[in-house]
């Protein structure tokens, strides 16, 4: 039972970094209705920031946080601005594949800028273990969790609390009218991709330490946020977070107790459920339909 | 009239498949052999052409089917005693029934969840084969080397009296298979059902209303569009002599779409600059660094550029001087 108990935190935590990678899909979605694809590198760009200051530049590790976070936020809505919204109109697919232009981009810059390495990162929190109730918990577990779960508060506040988060919710729910109302709709927007990035960034550098780092840091996180983020529902953000935590608790007993699934077939795993709620409720647990009229 | 229209193309056709013909006579065996990668991108690009750009279904896991040719072709040259050629029109079966197969479910899906559904499928796809270890040969996957007499890789093939060796064999190979898939998505586009693809993809309600089936045309496409990047992954095959799971990975899924965008989606003529532009991509971007990132930094600008300036892609330059020549 403890060991049940242990696998179900570690879970949480992998499930949390998850949720904040899906949650800033489901911010942009919600924005400007498209699927970033480079959400992942550009969190990987970010971890390598915040990695770089640390390492080459001597700065202890909250101050980097909090810059490179700063940075993401200024990079996400610079790549709005730059490079989405001109090429807004027209197909879906156009916006596509600019971001995969971004991801192949960001990539390739890391590995030329940073070479291929894998690198190790140091973690904040200490790798020890603390016991509680004779269950074994490692205290970065529960300091990922903590992270991401004051900034989902901090989010909620924003949007719920404040005039501006009120303004962002207008401007992707409603465009034309919040324009009407004197909401400037594209800044809003740009707001939504900044704080996307940062999400982005939170995820990268929270899973940097137990999986090591390199260019290809993010690419099988994206799919388990893109998995979460469609079991919780694509426009639902508090789906993204239910869906990230069950998928990272799911995922991690899976890996443990069912020995056909292993190590191996967990990025498969997260692809099934993708297909499966993809077909059996498109919407996701805690999404709407999408009623177009045409 | 209808004999006017088709002279032009005919005739540029079988120009195209003159120079192609002569080539191998005037380049170096290196040369010949990238040119035939050329070929086996293109006969992938027309595959995905005919799904994304004539249907309107984004595909982003366009390399999965290439793995399923490929290793059909493995498959059966090491275990079955196949000889290579013969398991190209099998490669085409079998994929184009397993596209048809994903075709089902992806009917329920629509845009951007479409090209999710296939990005998870192109990322999972070497875990999965890695995984199934007795069939595929798992991480050190096949090698063709062993079955020499198979293939032409070690001994020269002889045809109409000519000796060819591997590079000039696989060059024709590669180029006969791509022009006669050209020929056929040619036939099959022009025709009733490149109209229905067409009208799927300008609006699925329009398309219905009319009276086309999406169900069927959606799957028909999957289908087709698979077959052909299961030939592309077994020529694929043939030419490495070798699979493994990185032989298919994400990046390909990702190179064919940007060929197909570079080429201009919805056209065929504008594809064989798609082709060359993946194949030659990483030669040209070593003139601006030699760095191992360079050659993807490169793609990405030159795709975001793209979609600024060319969003038609290459064929979209084509008709733009065309209509500007009319004047």
């Amino acid at each position: 039972m403890a060991d049940f108990m242990q696998q179900v935190v570690a879970g949480l935590a992998s499930g949390s970094i998850y949720a904040s990678l899906a949650l800033a899909l489901v911010l942009i979605h919600r924005a400007t209705g498209v699927i970033n694809f480079a959400q992942g590198e550009m969190a990987t760009l970010s971890t390598y920031l915040a990695w770089t200051l640390t390492t080459n530049h001597g700065w202890s590790y909250w101050p980097a946080f909090a810059v490179t976070l700063a940075l993401s936020f200024a990079g996400g809505a610079a790549v709005h601005q730059g490079i989405i919204r001109p090429n807004e109109k027209g197909s879906v697919l156009r916006v596509v594949i600019v971001t995969i232009g971004l991801l192949l981009l960001i990539n390739g810059a890391v590995t030329w800028i940073w070479s291929g390495e894998v690198r190790a990162v140091q973690s904040p929190f200490p790798t020890r273990t603390i016991e509680i109730g004779g269950v074994a918990i490692s205290i970065q577990d529960i300091g990922t969790i903590g992270v991401v779960v004051g900034t989902m508060v901090l989010l909620w506040f924003l949007f719920q609390r404040t005039k501006i988060g009120l303004a962002m919710r207008a401007a992707s729910v409603n465009p034309a009218e919040a324009r009407l109302v004197g909401v400037r709709v594209t800044w809003m927007l740009s707001l939504g991709w900044g704080l996307a990035a940062m999400l982005g960034a939170i995820s990268g550098m929270l899973a940097a330490p137990s999986v090591f780092l390199d260019p290809n840091l993010m690419a099988a996180i994206l799919i388990y946020a893109f998995a979460a983020a469609v079991l919780g529902g694509i426009d639902s953000p508090v789906g993204a977070i239910v869906g990230g935590l069950t998928l990272g608790v799911g995922l991690n007993l899976l890996g443990t107790y069912v020995d056909f699934v292993g190590a191996d077939l967990r990025l498969p795993g997260a692809l099934f459920v993708i297909l499966v709620v993809l077909l059996v409720r498109p919407s996701g647990i805690f999404g709407h339909r999408a009623v177009k009229r045409v | 009239m209808r004999l006017g229209r088709s002279i032009a193309p005919v005739s540029a056709f079988l120009a195209l498949g003159l120079v192609i013909l002569v080539v191998p006579s005037f380049v170096s065996a290196f040369r010949a052999q990238q040119l035939s990668y050329v070929a086996i991108y293109l006969v992938a690009l027309i595959g995905l052409n005919v799904l994304t750009g004539y249907t309107g279904q984004i595909s982003l896991g366009h390399g999965a089917f290439m793995a399923v040719g490929g290793y059909t072709t493995a498959i059966l040259m090491t275990d079955y005693g196949v000889k290579d050629v013969w398991t190209i029109p099998i490669a085409a079966l079998v994929t184009g029934a397993v596209g048809f197969l994903f075709g089902l479910p992806a009917l329920r899906l629509s845009g951007l969840y479409l090209a999710l559904a296939t990005f998870a499928i192109a990322v999972s796809t070497p875990a999965v084969i890695k995984r199934f270890e007795g069939f595929t040969g798992g991480g050190s996957g096949i090698n063709l080397f062993g079955v020499p007499e198979l293939t032409a890789s070690l001994t020269p093939v002889e045809i109409l009296g000519r000796e060819l060796v591997f590079n000039d064999w696989l060059y024709y190979l590669a180029w006969t298979t791509a022009l006669i898939g050209y020929v056929l998505a040619w036939l099959l586009l022009r025709g009733r059902t490149g109209l229905a693809f067409r009208a799927v993809r300008d609006s699925e309600t329009a398309a219905q209303s009319s009276g086309v089936g999406l169900p069927r045309y959606k799957t028909l496409a999957f289908g087709v569009s698979a077959a052909y990047a299961g030939v592309a992954g077994s020529l694929f095959a043939i030419a490495t002599t070798f699979v493994n799971p990185d032989t298919f990975p994400i990046t390909l899924s990702i190179l064919l779409l940007v060929g197909v965008v570079v080429g201009g989606l919805g056209s065929l003529v504008g594809l064989i600059a798609g082709a060359v532009f993946i194949q030659f991509l990483p030669e040209w971007s070593q003139q601006v660094s030699k760095s191992p990132g360079a050659p993807t930094v490169v793609s990405g600008i030159i795709l975001i550029a793209l979609m600024f300036v060319l969003p038609m892609g290459f064929a979209g330059l084509v008709g733009r001087v065309r209509t500007l020549t009319k004047r």
